[in-house]
Protein backbone atom coordinates (compact mmCIF):
# COMPACT_ATOMS: atom_id res chain seq x y z
CA UNK A 1 0.00 0.00 0.00
CA UNK A 2 2.69 2.38 1.02
CA UNK A 3 4.22 1.81 -2.76
CA UNK A 4 1.05 2.57 -3.85
CA UNK A 5 0.07 5.22 -2.37
CA UNK A 6 2.37 7.94 -3.76
CA UNK A 7 1.37 6.97 -7.33
CA UNK A 8 -2.21 7.50 -6.58
CA UNK A 9 -1.59 10.48 -5.31
CA UNK A 10 0.38 11.66 -8.35
CA UNK A 11 -2.95 10.36 -10.62
CA UNK A 12 -4.47 13.11 -8.44
CA UNK A 13 -2.07 15.83 -8.61
CA UNK A 14 -1.88 15.42 -12.49
CA UNK A 15 -5.21 16.68 -12.73
CA UNK A 16 -4.95 19.32 -10.32
CA UNK A 17 -1.94 21.00 -11.63
CA UNK A 18 0.01 19.95 -13.97
CA UNK A 19 -2.69 19.00 -16.68
CA UNK A 20 -5.38 21.27 -14.93
CA UNK A 21 -8.22 21.41 -17.26
CA UNK A 22 -8.92 25.16 -17.06
CA UNK A 23 -5.09 26.57 -17.15
CA UNK A 24 -3.50 24.17 -19.31
CA UNK A 25 -5.84 22.22 -21.27
CA UNK A 26 -8.25 25.21 -21.95
CA UNK A 27 -11.29 22.55 -21.80
CA UNK A 28 -14.78 23.14 -20.39
CA UNK A 29 -14.57 26.74 -21.98
CA UNK A 30 -18.67 27.45 -21.62
CA UNK A 31 -19.42 26.45 -18.18
CA UNK A 32 -15.84 28.19 -17.02
CA UNK A 33 -16.94 31.64 -18.68
CA UNK A 34 -20.47 31.89 -17.82
CA UNK A 35 -21.26 30.71 -14.30
CA UNK A 36 -17.49 33.13 -12.43
CA UNK A 37 -19.81 35.62 -11.99
CA UNK A 38 -19.93 34.80 -8.22
CA UNK A 39 -17.62 32.97 -6.36
CA UNK A 40 -20.48 30.97 -5.04
CA UNK A 41 -21.31 30.16 -8.45
CA UNK A 42 -17.83 28.88 -9.31
CA UNK A 43 -17.82 26.58 -6.91
CA UNK A 44 -21.28 25.00 -6.82
CA UNK A 45 -20.65 24.22 -10.70
CA UNK A 46 -17.07 22.81 -9.72
CA UNK A 47 -18.34 20.18 -7.14
CA UNK A 48 -21.45 19.56 -9.67
CA UNK A 49 -19.25 18.65 -12.37
CA UNK A 50 -16.65 16.77 -9.80
CA UNK A 51 -19.73 14.54 -8.86
CA UNK A 52 -20.60 13.92 -12.41
CA UNK A 53 -16.71 13.26 -13.46
CA UNK A 54 -16.14 10.62 -10.61
CA UNK A 55 -19.35 9.04 -11.15
CA UNK A 56 -19.20 8.24 -14.71
CA UNK A 57 -16.08 7.65 -15.31
CA UNK A 58 -16.57 5.30 -12.28
CA UNK A 59 -19.29 3.36 -14.76
CA UNK A 60 -17.54 3.60 -17.82
CA UNK A 61 -14.30 2.21 -16.56
CA UNK A 62 -16.81 -0.65 -14.66
CA UNK A 63 -18.52 -1.56 -17.83
CA UNK A 64 -15.09 -0.83 -20.05
CA UNK A 65 -14.97 -4.68 -21.20
CA UNK A 66 -18.71 -4.75 -22.32
CA UNK A 67 -18.73 -1.50 -24.60
CA UNK A 68 -18.62 -2.39 -28.25
CA UNK A 69 -15.94 0.27 -29.44
CA UNK A 70 -18.04 1.18 -32.43
CA UNK A 71 -20.99 2.57 -29.91
CA UNK A 72 -18.62 3.81 -27.16
CA UNK A 73 -18.76 7.53 -27.64
CA UNK A 74 -22.57 7.30 -27.64
CA UNK A 75 -22.41 5.07 -24.50
CA UNK A 76 -20.58 7.50 -22.47
CA UNK A 77 -22.72 10.42 -23.43
CA UNK A 78 -25.97 8.37 -22.16
CA UNK A 79 -24.15 7.75 -18.95
CA UNK A 80 -22.76 10.63 -18.65
CA UNK A 81 -26.61 12.31 -19.49
CA UNK A 82 -27.77 10.40 -16.82
CA UNK A 83 -25.75 11.19 -13.64
CA UNK A 84 -25.88 15.13 -14.99
CA UNK A 85 -30.12 14.68 -14.81
CA UNK A 86 -29.82 13.20 -11.44
CA UNK A 87 -27.26 16.62 -10.19
CA UNK A 88 -29.78 18.70 -11.94
CA UNK A 89 -32.67 17.38 -10.07
CA UNK A 90 -30.57 17.18 -6.50
CA UNK A 91 -29.06 21.11 -7.10
CA UNK A 92 -33.10 21.76 -7.91
CA UNK A 93 -33.91 20.29 -4.75
CA UNK A 94 -31.36 21.47 -2.35
CA UNK A 95 -30.89 25.15 -3.83
CA UNK A 96 -33.39 26.54 -5.96
CA UNK A 97 -31.95 29.97 -5.86
CA UNK A 98 -28.85 28.08 -6.87
CA UNK A 99 -30.67 26.14 -9.98
CA UNK A 100 -31.83 29.57 -11.11
CA UNK A 101 -28.54 31.16 -10.89
CA UNK A 102 -26.57 28.80 -12.65
CA UNK A 103 -29.37 28.36 -15.62
CA UNK A 104 -29.19 25.70 -18.31
CA UNK A 105 -25.59 25.53 -17.31
CA UNK A 106 -26.17 22.43 -14.95
CA UNK A 107 -27.42 20.57 -17.75
CA UNK A 108 -25.02 21.49 -19.90
CA UNK A 109 -22.60 19.46 -18.16
CA UNK A 110 -23.62 17.08 -20.32
CA UNK A 111 -21.35 18.38 -23.32
CA UNK A 112 -18.38 19.47 -21.00
CA UNK A 113 -15.87 18.41 -22.70
CA UNK A 114 -13.60 17.41 -19.94
CA UNK A 115 -15.96 14.47 -18.69
CA UNK A 116 -15.89 12.79 -22.25
CA UNK A 117 -12.17 13.79 -22.91
CA UNK A 118 -11.70 11.75 -19.63
CA UNK A 119 -14.02 8.92 -20.12
CA UNK A 120 -12.37 8.35 -23.43
CA UNK A 121 -8.33 9.02 -22.56
CA UNK A 122 -8.60 7.45 -18.82
CA UNK A 123 -11.68 6.01 -17.85
CA UNK A 124 -11.53 3.21 -20.79
CA UNK A 125 -8.67 2.13 -20.05
CA UNK A 126 -8.30 1.70 -16.55
CA UNK A 127 -9.64 0.00 -13.72
CA UNK A 128 -12.51 1.70 -11.64
CA UNK A 129 -10.26 2.71 -8.96
CA UNK A 130 -7.29 4.49 -10.77
CA UNK A 131 -10.13 6.13 -13.39
CA UNK A 132 -12.17 7.98 -10.35
CA UNK A 133 -9.33 9.18 -8.54
CA UNK A 134 -8.34 10.50 -11.86
CA UNK A 135 -11.28 12.02 -12.69
CA UNK A 136 -11.43 13.25 -9.02
CA UNK A 137 -8.12 14.86 -9.61
CA UNK A 138 -9.24 16.71 -12.49
CA UNK A 139 -12.79 17.64 -11.09
CA UNK A 140 -11.00 19.53 -8.38
CA UNK A 141 -8.55 21.30 -10.98
CA UNK A 142 -11.60 22.07 -12.27
CA UNK A 143 -13.23 23.65 -9.53
CA UNK A 144 -10.07 25.78 -8.69
CA UNK A 145 -9.62 26.92 -11.97
CA UNK A 146 -13.70 27.92 -11.69
CA UNK A 147 -12.71 29.23 -8.21
CA UNK A 148 -9.65 31.35 -9.94
CA UNK A 149 -12.11 33.20 -12.14
CA UNK A 150 -15.06 33.22 -9.99
CA UNK A 151 -13.09 35.28 -7.15
CA UNK A 152 -11.27 38.06 -9.64
CA UNK A 153 -14.67 38.62 -11.21
CA UNK A 154 -16.40 39.11 -7.84
CA UNK A 155 -14.43 41.27 -6.29
CA UNK A 156 -13.23 43.57 -9.17
CA UNK A 157 -16.98 43.68 -10.32
CA UNK A 158 -19.17 43.91 -7.36
CA UNK A 159 -16.74 44.22 -4.60
CA UNK A 160 -17.38 41.43 -2.96
CA UNK A 161 -16.54 37.75 -2.02
CA UNK A 162 -18.47 34.62 -1.03
CA UNK A 163 -21.01 37.65 -0.73
CA UNK A 164 -19.30 39.55 1.93
CA UNK A 165 -18.65 43.36 1.30
CA UNK A 166 -14.69 43.78 1.18
CA UNK A 167 -14.64 47.43 0.90
CA UNK A 168 -16.37 50.73 1.88
CA UNK A 169 -18.70 52.90 0.39
CA UNK A 170 -16.71 54.10 -1.76
CA UNK A 171 -15.75 51.67 -3.84
CA UNK A 172 -16.99 52.33 -7.64
CA UNK A 173 -17.63 47.87 -9.14
CA UNK A 174 -15.80 47.30 -12.59
CA UNK A 175 -18.89 46.34 -13.87
CA UNK A 176 -17.83 44.71 -16.69
CA UNK A 177 -15.67 42.05 -15.04
CA UNK A 178 -19.19 40.52 -14.03
CA UNK A 179 -20.44 40.79 -18.04
CA UNK A 180 -19.93 38.72 -20.34
CA UNK A 181 -16.36 40.58 -22.08
CA UNK A 182 -15.00 40.52 -17.97
CA UNK A 183 -14.87 36.70 -18.56
CA UNK A 184 -13.10 36.44 -21.56
CA UNK A 185 -10.40 39.04 -19.96
CA UNK A 186 -10.37 37.67 -16.81
CA UNK A 187 -9.28 34.00 -18.03
CA UNK A 188 -6.75 35.63 -20.32
CA UNK A 189 -5.07 37.32 -17.57
CA UNK A 190 -4.84 34.39 -16.13
CA UNK A 191 -2.96 32.35 -18.64
CA UNK A 192 -0.97 35.33 -19.72
CA UNK A 193 0.00 35.23 -15.58
CA UNK A 194 1.16 31.50 -16.39
CA UNK A 195 3.12 31.48 -19.34
CA UNK A 196 4.78 34.76 -17.93
CA UNK A 197 5.53 32.43 -15.18
CA UNK A 198 6.60 29.72 -17.02
CA UNK A 199 8.96 31.94 -18.59
CA UNK A 200 10.78 33.00 -15.74
CA UNK A 201 11.46 30.03 -14.11
CA UNK A 202 12.61 28.70 -17.43
CA UNK A 203 15.13 31.30 -17.42
CA UNK A 204 16.21 30.62 -14.40
CA UNK A 205 16.64 27.31 -15.10
CA UNK A 206 18.86 28.13 -18.13
CA UNK A 207 20.62 30.86 -16.70
CA UNK A 208 21.24 28.41 -13.51
CA UNK A 209 22.83 25.69 -15.92
CA UNK A 210 24.69 28.23 -17.88
CA UNK A 211 26.61 28.93 -14.43
CA UNK A 212 26.91 25.63 -13.54
CA UNK B 1 -43.76 35.32 -23.90
CA UNK B 2 -45.17 37.73 -26.14
CA UNK B 3 -41.64 38.09 -27.97
CA UNK B 4 -42.01 38.01 -32.04
CA UNK B 5 -40.30 35.90 -34.30
CA UNK B 6 -38.87 38.72 -35.50
CA UNK B 7 -37.39 40.10 -31.96
CA UNK B 8 -36.18 36.56 -31.45
CA UNK B 9 -34.08 36.60 -34.46
CA UNK B 10 -32.40 39.64 -33.83
CA UNK B 11 -32.15 39.14 -29.86
CA UNK B 12 -30.51 35.61 -30.99
CA UNK B 13 -28.05 37.25 -33.41
CA UNK B 14 -26.98 40.05 -32.05
CA UNK B 15 -27.91 40.95 -28.65
CA UNK B 16 -27.88 37.37 -26.83
CA UNK B 17 -25.05 36.34 -29.09
CA UNK B 18 -24.39 32.54 -28.69
CA UNK B 19 -20.83 32.48 -28.47
CA UNK B 20 -19.93 36.27 -27.65
CA UNK B 21 -22.47 37.35 -24.29
CA UNK B 22 -23.90 33.63 -23.31
CA UNK B 23 -20.73 31.47 -23.55
CA UNK B 24 -21.96 28.39 -25.79
CA UNK B 25 -19.88 26.95 -27.99
CA UNK B 26 -16.44 28.16 -27.23
CA UNK B 27 -14.20 25.04 -27.85
CA UNK B 28 -15.00 25.60 -31.53
CA UNK B 29 -15.18 29.42 -31.45
CA UNK B 30 -11.58 29.07 -29.90
CA UNK B 31 -10.46 26.07 -32.18
CA UNK B 32 -11.84 26.35 -35.84
CA UNK B 33 -11.22 30.35 -35.30
CA UNK B 34 -7.73 30.14 -37.10
CA UNK B 35 -8.37 30.38 -40.91
CA UNK B 36 -11.80 32.06 -42.43
CA UNK B 37 -12.10 29.04 -45.02
CA UNK B 38 -12.78 26.96 -42.10
CA UNK B 39 -14.74 29.05 -39.85
CA UNK B 40 -17.60 29.92 -42.66
CA UNK B 41 -17.91 26.25 -43.38
CA UNK B 42 -18.34 25.17 -39.85
CA UNK B 43 -20.25 28.14 -38.92
CA UNK B 44 -23.17 26.82 -41.66
CA UNK B 45 -22.43 23.34 -40.44
CA UNK B 46 -23.21 23.89 -36.70
CA UNK B 47 -26.20 26.27 -38.15
CA UNK B 48 -27.87 23.41 -39.76
CA UNK B 49 -27.09 20.64 -36.93
CA UNK B 50 -28.87 23.22 -34.90
CA UNK B 51 -32.02 23.49 -36.88
CA UNK B 52 -32.05 20.06 -37.31
CA UNK B 53 -32.10 19.57 -33.70
CA UNK B 54 -34.03 22.30 -32.54
CA UNK B 55 -37.05 20.53 -34.84
CA UNK B 56 -36.37 17.12 -33.43
CA UNK B 57 -36.54 18.54 -29.61
CA UNK B 58 -39.65 20.33 -30.24
CA UNK B 59 -41.24 16.94 -31.42
CA UNK B 60 -39.46 15.35 -29.04
CA UNK B 61 -40.81 17.66 -26.53
CA UNK B 62 -44.43 17.26 -27.06
CA UNK B 63 -43.81 13.82 -27.05
CA UNK B 64 -41.97 13.39 -23.66
CA UNK B 65 -44.53 15.88 -21.80
CA UNK B 66 -47.58 13.78 -22.91
CA UNK B 67 -46.15 10.80 -21.45
CA UNK B 68 -44.76 12.97 -18.84
CA UNK B 69 -40.97 11.74 -18.88
CA UNK B 70 -39.24 15.13 -18.39
CA UNK B 71 -36.57 13.54 -17.02
CA UNK B 72 -35.78 11.42 -19.57
CA UNK B 73 -35.45 15.47 -22.13
CA UNK B 74 -31.54 15.84 -21.65
CA UNK B 75 -30.84 12.02 -22.60
CA UNK B 76 -32.86 12.11 -25.97
CA UNK B 77 -31.69 15.70 -26.64
CA UNK B 78 -28.33 14.88 -26.70
CA UNK B 79 -29.52 11.32 -28.55
CA UNK B 80 -30.74 13.34 -31.60
CA UNK B 81 -28.16 15.95 -31.76
CA UNK B 82 -25.28 13.01 -32.11
CA UNK B 83 -27.36 11.44 -35.12
CA UNK B 84 -27.82 14.85 -36.40
CA UNK B 85 -24.60 15.59 -36.67
CA UNK B 86 -23.83 12.09 -37.67
CA UNK B 87 -25.98 12.99 -41.26
CA UNK B 88 -24.26 16.07 -41.66
CA UNK B 89 -20.89 14.12 -41.20
CA UNK B 90 -21.87 12.03 -43.79
CA UNK B 91 -23.72 14.44 -46.62
CA UNK B 92 -20.28 16.28 -46.31
CA UNK B 93 -17.88 13.36 -46.89
CA UNK B 94 -20.19 12.70 -50.06
CA UNK B 95 -20.42 16.04 -51.20
CA UNK B 96 -16.93 17.73 -50.41
CA UNK B 97 -14.64 15.55 -48.82
CA UNK B 98 -11.81 18.32 -48.53
CA UNK B 99 -14.28 20.31 -46.27
CA UNK B 100 -14.70 17.17 -44.75
CA UNK B 101 -11.07 16.47 -44.00
CA UNK B 102 -10.70 20.42 -42.80
CA UNK B 103 -12.89 20.16 -40.55
CA UNK B 104 -11.35 17.37 -39.03
CA UNK B 105 -11.87 16.42 -35.40
CA UNK B 106 -14.47 19.50 -34.95
CA UNK B 107 -16.91 18.23 -36.97
CA UNK B 108 -18.01 14.99 -34.66
CA UNK B 109 -17.28 17.62 -31.73
CA UNK B 110 -20.30 19.68 -33.03
CA UNK B 111 -22.50 16.82 -30.75
CA UNK B 112 -20.47 18.45 -27.82
CA UNK B 113 -21.29 22.13 -29.21
CA UNK B 114 -23.29 23.44 -26.24
CA UNK B 115 -24.47 26.18 -28.62
CA UNK B 116 -26.69 23.25 -30.05
CA UNK B 117 -27.96 21.32 -27.23
CA UNK B 118 -28.29 25.07 -25.09
CA UNK B 119 -30.64 25.85 -28.55
CA UNK B 120 -32.98 22.85 -27.35
CA UNK B 121 -32.89 23.64 -23.71
CA UNK B 122 -33.18 26.80 -23.77
CA UNK B 123 -36.34 26.50 -26.17
CA UNK B 124 -37.75 24.44 -24.02
CA UNK B 125 -37.37 26.36 -20.81
CA UNK B 126 -38.51 29.55 -22.81
CA UNK B 127 -41.76 27.43 -23.97
CA UNK B 128 -41.29 28.43 -27.60
CA UNK B 129 -43.87 27.93 -30.47
CA UNK B 130 -42.87 26.37 -33.35
CA UNK B 131 -41.95 29.12 -35.35
CA UNK B 132 -40.19 30.59 -32.65
CA UNK B 133 -37.73 27.69 -32.18
CA UNK B 134 -37.17 27.67 -35.60
CA UNK B 135 -36.42 31.12 -35.86
CA UNK B 136 -34.20 31.35 -32.37
CA UNK B 137 -32.41 28.09 -33.91
CA UNK B 138 -31.01 30.06 -37.35
CA UNK B 139 -30.40 33.01 -35.31
CA UNK B 140 -28.68 31.65 -32.91
CA UNK B 141 -26.80 29.70 -35.89
CA UNK B 142 -26.23 32.76 -37.77
CA UNK B 143 -25.16 34.74 -34.76
CA UNK B 144 -22.44 31.61 -33.93
CA UNK B 145 -21.46 31.86 -37.67
CA UNK B 146 -21.09 35.75 -37.51
CA UNK B 147 -18.54 35.44 -34.18
CA UNK B 148 -16.65 33.00 -35.85
CA UNK B 149 -16.02 34.41 -39.06
CA UNK B 150 -15.34 37.98 -37.57
CA UNK B 151 -13.01 35.97 -34.56
CA UNK B 152 -11.09 34.29 -37.84
CA UNK B 153 -10.71 37.42 -40.19
CA UNK B 154 -9.04 39.27 -37.15
CA UNK B 155 -6.73 36.09 -36.41
CA UNK B 156 -5.81 35.95 -40.09
CA UNK B 157 -4.81 39.88 -39.68
CA UNK B 158 -2.90 39.31 -36.29
CA UNK B 159 -0.70 36.34 -37.96
CA UNK B 160 1.37 39.09 -39.68
CA UNK B 161 1.67 41.49 -37.02
CA UNK B 162 4.19 41.44 -34.28
CA UNK B 163 2.85 40.02 -30.93
CA UNK B 164 4.57 39.81 -27.93
CA UNK B 165 5.72 36.01 -27.45
CA UNK B 166 4.16 35.99 -24.17
CA UNK B 167 0.60 36.70 -25.45
CA UNK B 168 1.09 33.89 -27.99
CA UNK B 169 -1.29 31.34 -28.30
CA UNK B 170 -5.18 31.05 -26.05
CA UNK B 171 -4.44 34.42 -24.23
CA UNK B 172 -4.46 36.29 -27.50
CA UNK B 173 -7.58 35.14 -28.77
CA UNK B 174 -9.32 35.08 -25.12
CA UNK B 175 -8.47 39.14 -25.10
CA UNK B 176 -9.57 39.38 -28.63
CA UNK B 177 -12.56 37.52 -27.93
CA UNK B 178 -13.26 39.83 -24.66
CA UNK B 179 -12.66 42.84 -27.33
CA UNK B 180 -15.09 41.48 -29.66
CA UNK B 181 -17.55 40.80 -26.91
CA UNK B 182 -17.07 44.30 -25.77
CA UNK B 183 -18.75 45.50 -28.71
CA UNK B 184 -21.56 42.99 -29.01
CA UNK B 185 -22.62 44.28 -26.20
CA UNK B 186 -23.58 47.50 -27.76
CA UNK B 187 -25.95 45.98 -29.58
CA UNK B 188 -27.68 45.10 -26.17
CA UNK B 189 -31.47 46.14 -26.18
CA UNK B 190 -31.68 46.05 -29.89
CA UNK B 191 -34.38 43.45 -30.23
CA UNK B 192 -36.46 44.87 -27.33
Amino acid sequence: MSAAAPQTWDEFMEGVWKQNPTFVMILGMCPTLAVTVSAVNAISMGLATLLVLIASCGLVSMMRKVTPKEVRIAVYIVIIATFVTAVDYAIQAISLALYDALGAFIQLIVVNCIILGRAEAHAAKNPPMPAMINAAGMGVGFTIGLLALGVVREILGAGTLFGITLFGAGFQPWVIMVLPPGGFFVLGGWLLLFSWMARRKQRALTVGSDHA
Amino acid sequence: MHETAFQIFVNALLANNFVLAMFLGLCPFLGVSGKLDTAFPMGVATTFVMLVASLCAYGLNLLLSAFHLEFLRLISYIVIIASSVQLVEMVLKKYSPTLFRALGIYLPLITTNCAVLGVALFQTSREYDLLQSVTFSIGGGAGFTLALVLMASVRERLTLSNVPDLAQGTALSLMLAGILSLSFMGFAGLGG
